[in-house]
């Protein structure tokens, strides 16, 4: 049988230092030990980065810093992130169960891999899992994969609320590794599938995500809006974090627009956010970004629903947030 | 009542199938077909083999010795056919779970597969009429003429209305350990409905006598009819016992169980109403449309409630199946019904529509002397006080036919009505009742597979014994007991209530310290009448304009059950009926592969079950109904009646907020949205 070496990093030098190939950095374990179960992650070795003394939440400044192994439950009830980033606190509530969030850590929410069905059945083929192996999906159930920048590889998309609103609020993500430290700001920790769908997020072997900062909130009220056929612990069909900043004169000063559900990775909508910016805040003028965004969607055969599904949550949310 | 085995199940001490211990037991993983359609060319396991602590690989390379008529989803490893994807072509037996599973991953099946057909269609050219439907009603049944009751309406409903497959998943998933005893005989501790019909079918498949062979099932988790019928695991666990000369336990995984322990078949419903300009029905027909698999016939009996419902001068019903690439269907709560009067009661929304007929009204002026298919007597029949209740206790009067007429903030607000209906059976059943020490001990091979059956038991042999319940011990959940109908088409505390309460009065009668019944002459001499539990499900949904989500805002279901015999146990009953009625309208359904077959879908976070925050306001209520031609306890079976008319009560719900009608469920977001 398949046999793992367990072990806990004291703290995330030891971890970096201690990788080799086959090892995974285990973090709450609600997605890892799931995919163990299942066959579709197979690591040698498990170095739990979980108890790393990366629990804390404050300011550094003006920004807020979140360790990486807060838990996703202490993350939202956090006064600070309540009150300055309701869109994120919204978004982490709106994921899982009560359960799972207890479990689950900020690293490790940004990490987990997608749900699509043939990802997860070892039986099946799948690009992601087993690189050249071909994309069932696509012509097979995709009713709730990618409507927007997948390719002929892989049609997934990213299942994190999490993640969206963390690349609605231009996040940067804290990166330690074998050659060094390095911050990606947010969407940028992942990535489109192209031709290499095996690949979720830019990080290098052994690198490891020690914690995410939050720039300050530009003005306006956010939200995040989940829509789901089942009220509670289900993925999105779609999802928007939305900040919407609305001048005196109702000119829009600053909108930020991200969207799960909908891609390979959190999708911050910058065609819909450009078209916001300086325009009336206005129910046509939210359509019309929403537009702009969804102009570059490409439904598959059984997906098409997301496109109006997106257009009308994003003018929603939008409409919601105005002054 | 409180649950007798509460405590037991709370504090951990309830044992289930798999958690005996039986000797030195050994484990079992299967191979699941990786095609839905073909041969097997080749099976190499010498790599399972080489591993420590394998034991055997047991394949049709070496098929297991079984029953030459053993039925099909039994027949394991018998020949090199698969016929649906996920069937168990091997199994590896190990000495620990993990050894044996990742020995199973090693075996390589070469297969020549060839190209599955998966996909239910009304227009397939192999559709055929079987020669009965589940479990032997009649397949068509025609009573007037259809064609000239349609061409004499002054409205019709012409629809076809259409049901997804959907999957039972009960907490516990299915189990068996088996161990032979030197002397040939068979204990199998087994999750199942039924221990005594499992001891049977577990007999006949391994050739044993009936005798031989010993059923535990003391706790249940659930079953729903997935563990009505004896699945593959029993049998695995039995031969892999017997390879290796050692007890085996097989503990099929929440995956594994998509493929292996049935499901609802998905149905394609026409439904044909005609209707005089009064809202009387001048024809009713209901065609049936559904699927088995290539290795056994199982026909869900679809337009079965469709028979019993309405008065009408033509009546036609007629089921017709197709023969593809996947596994068995077989018993999910309220088969027939269930799917059935989806349709038929979504039809009768459409009709009342279309007449300017309040829906609850039309059901009561189409209301029948006797059961319009057979024209017998109802034992007792009230539909019309259920609908008349619960139009009282919903708030019904007034309510304005036009969709989109209420809105609160960007919800869209509607209800809906559907009747309900479930056969009121018994079946034949044995028990014991003796004095002990401080009480009573009553002794049948019932199963209580979380329904509350060993509490309902306790009282209804304290009453016949007129004693405190906790002078009363029930033992069940063992086939050595005496012999018992299973837990299942609620028939469970009608038939097993019968014998216990004969077995009461026969150690009142005899003064003595034993009583003993068998009840078959009784149900055999039962006097033939239509004998069927009705209800009426109210809904209101709130739908979201811009997503299409849609909310159950409130459930209602008044029914008319006979005497109810416990209201704590009768509620739950209901309510869970109610619950999965929710499920199957909103968001349950088993998505196939259209290529390669195989369910994609089979877990929980990805086949949605109702959870906790999907059921906001939901309430049971029941009429009293005296029906002395049923039981000794006057009761009609309550387990499935709750999940009949609730997805149609909820889909007219639908269309009333929104002025969309969806005949396909489930009624997600995608079919809403626009």
């Amino acid at each position: 049988m398949k046999t793992f070496s367990y072990a806990r990093a004291r703290d995330a030098a030891e971890a970096v230092t201690g990788f080799t190939p086959g090892t995974m950095y285990l973090g709450g374990g609600t997605n890892l030990v799931d995919l163990m179960r299942l066959g579709v992650a197979a690591p040698d070795r498990l170095v739990d980065v979980s108890r790393l003394p990366l629990d804390g939440i404050g300011f550094a400044g003006e920004t807020l810093h979140i360790g990486a192994a807060v838990r996703n439950s202490d993350l939202a009830a956090h006064p600070l992130v309540r009150t300055r980033y309701p869109m994120l606190a919204r978004a982490v509530l709106a994921g899982a169960s009560g359960q799972i969030r207890n479990m689950a850590t900020v690293g490790g929410n940004l990490l987990q891999r997608t749900r699509c069905p043939y990802f997860q059945d070892i039986s099946r083929p799948c690009n992601k899992r087993q690189p050249g192996s071909g994309c069932p999906a696509i012509e097979g159930d995709h009713s709730n994969l990618a409507i927007i920048g997948h390719s002929d590889h892989c049609v997934a998309t990213h299942p994190s609320d999490m993640a969206v609103a963390l690349a609605a609020l231009d996040a940067n993500v804290y990166l330690t590794g074998p050659d060094g430290d390095r911050v990606i700001t947010m969407p940028g920790l992942h990535r489109l599938p192209g031709d290499t769908p095996e690949r979720d997020t830019v990080l290098e072997p052994g690198e490891l995500i020690i914690g995410v900062e939050l720039p300050p909130p530009p003005p306006g009220p956010s939200t995040y809006r989940k829509v789901r056929e089942r009220a509670s612990y289900a993925f999105a069909l779609v999802s928007v974090a939305a900040l919407l900043d609305v001048a005196e004169d109702g000119v829009i000063r600053e909108a930020r627009l991200a969207l799960g559900g909908v891609a390979h990775v959190p999708w911050r909508a910058r065609h819909a956010e450009q078209a916001l910016r300086g325009a009336p805040a206005t129910e046509v003028a939210f359509t019309r970004a929403a537009d702009a965004e969804l102009a570059h969607a490409q439904p598959l055969a059984r997906n098409g629903y997301k496109v109006p599904l997106s257009r009308n949550v994003i003018v929603r949310t939008l409409l919601e947030l105005m002054p | 009542m409180n649950r007798v085995e509460g405590r037991d199940k709370v504090t951990g001490r309830a044992t289930y199938a798999y958690e005996y211990q039986a000797g030195e037991a050994a484990y079992v993983y299967p191979v699941q077909a990786a095609i839905a359609r073909g041969r097997i060319r080749a099976i190499d396991a010498r790599e399972a083999l080489a591993m420590p602590g394998v034991l055997a690989v047991l394949s049709s390379d070496d098929p297991p010795e079984l029953q030459a008529d053993a039925d099909a989803e039994l027949a394991l490893l018998q020949n090199r056919e698969v016929a649906y994807y996920g069937q168990i072509v091997a199994a590896v037996v190990a000495d620990s779970l993990e050894i044996a599973r990742a020995a199973a991953e090693t075996v390589r099946v070469e297969y020549e597969a060839e190209p599955p057909h998966v996909q239910l269609r009304a227009d397939d050219p192999d559709l055929y009429t079987p020669e009965k439907v589940n479990p032997a009603f009649p397949t068509t049944t025609s009573q007037g003429d259809v064609t000239a009751g349609l061409a004499r309406a002054d409205v019709t409903v012409d629809e076809t209305y259409t049901t997804a497959t959907m999957h039972n998943n009960p907490m516990e998933p299915h189990a068996a350990i088996a161990a032979w005893a030197p002397d040939g005989s068979l204990t199998v501790w087994d999750s199942t409905q039924g221990p005594s019909a499992d001891r049977d079918l577990v007999a006949k498949v391994l050739g044993l006598p009936a005798d031989q062979v010993r059923i535990i099932s003391q706790h249940v988790g659930g079953g729903f009819g997935a563990k009505g019928t004896t699945r593959p695991h029993a049998v695995l666990a039995a031969l892999a016992a017997r390879a290796v000369k050692r007890p085996a336990k097989v503990a099929v995984t929440r995956q594994q169980m998509f493929d292996l322990t049935g499901y609802r078949t998905p149905t394609i419903q026409r439904i044909r109403l005609g209707a005089a300009a009064d809202g009387r029905l001048t024809a009713i027909s209901h065609e049936v449309v559904e699927q088995t698999s290539m290795i056994k016939e199982f026909a869900e009996q679809t337009a079965t409630p469709t028979r019993v419902m309405y008065a009408s001068p033509a009546l036609y019903t007629t089921h017709r199946l197709v023969r593809l690439n996947v596994p068995t269907p077989s018993w999910m709560r309220a088969p027939g019904e269930a799917p059935g009067m989806f349709a038929l009661e979504s039809a009768m929304d459409e009709l009342a529509l279309a007449a300017g007929i309040d829906p609850v009204e039309l059901r009561i002026r189409n209301e029948p002397q006797a059961e319009p298919d057979s024209g017998l007597p109802f034992s007792s029949r009230n539909l019309v006080a259920c609908l008349r209740e619960g139009a009282r206790r919903f708030g019904w009067a007034g309510r304005d036919p036009r969709p989109r007429m209420r809105r609160d903030g960007r919800y869209l607000i509607g209800t809906g009505v559907a009747a309900s209906t479930y056969p009121a059976r018994r079946r034949p059943s044995t028990a014991n009742v003796r004095v002990t020490g401080d009480g009573f001990e009553v002794r049948i091979a019932a199963s209580d597979i979380g329904t509350g059956a060993r509490t309902a038991l306790t009282e209804i042999a304290a009453r016949a014994l007129s004693v405190p319940a906790d002078q009363v011990l029930v033992e069940l959940g063992d086939s050595a007991l005496p012999t018992a109908s299973l837990a299942g088409g609620s028939m469970g505390t009608a038939s097993w209530g019968s014998a216990v309460v004969k077995a009461g009065e026969d150690l009142l009668k005899n003064g003595g310290t034993e009583g003993t019944a068998d009840t078959s002459e009784d149900v055999e001499a039962d006097s033939e009448l239509a004998r069927h539990a009705f209800g009426a499900q109210f809904a209101e949904v709130r739908v979201d304009m811009d997503t299409g989500e849609v909310r159950a805002a409130r459930l209602l279901g008044v029914f008319a059950a006979g005497r109810i015999i416990d209201e704590t146990l009768a509620r739950s009953q209901f309510i869970g009926g109610m619950t999965m009625g929710l499920g199957m309208a909103l968001m349950e359904q088993t998505v196939v592969d259209e290529h390669s077959g195989g369910f994609l879908n089979h877990d929980l976070a990805q086949y949605h079950v109702p959870a906790h925050a999907d059921v906001l306001g939901i309430e049971a209520a029941w009429i009293d109904e005296d029906d002395a031609h049923l039981n000794p306890m006057g009761a009609k079976g309550i387990g499935e009646i709750g999940i009949v008319g609730t997805a149609a009560a909820i889909a007219s719900a639908v269309y009333h907020a929104t002025g969309q009608r969806v005949r396909d469920l489930p009624i997600t977001p995608a079919k809403l949205v626009s």
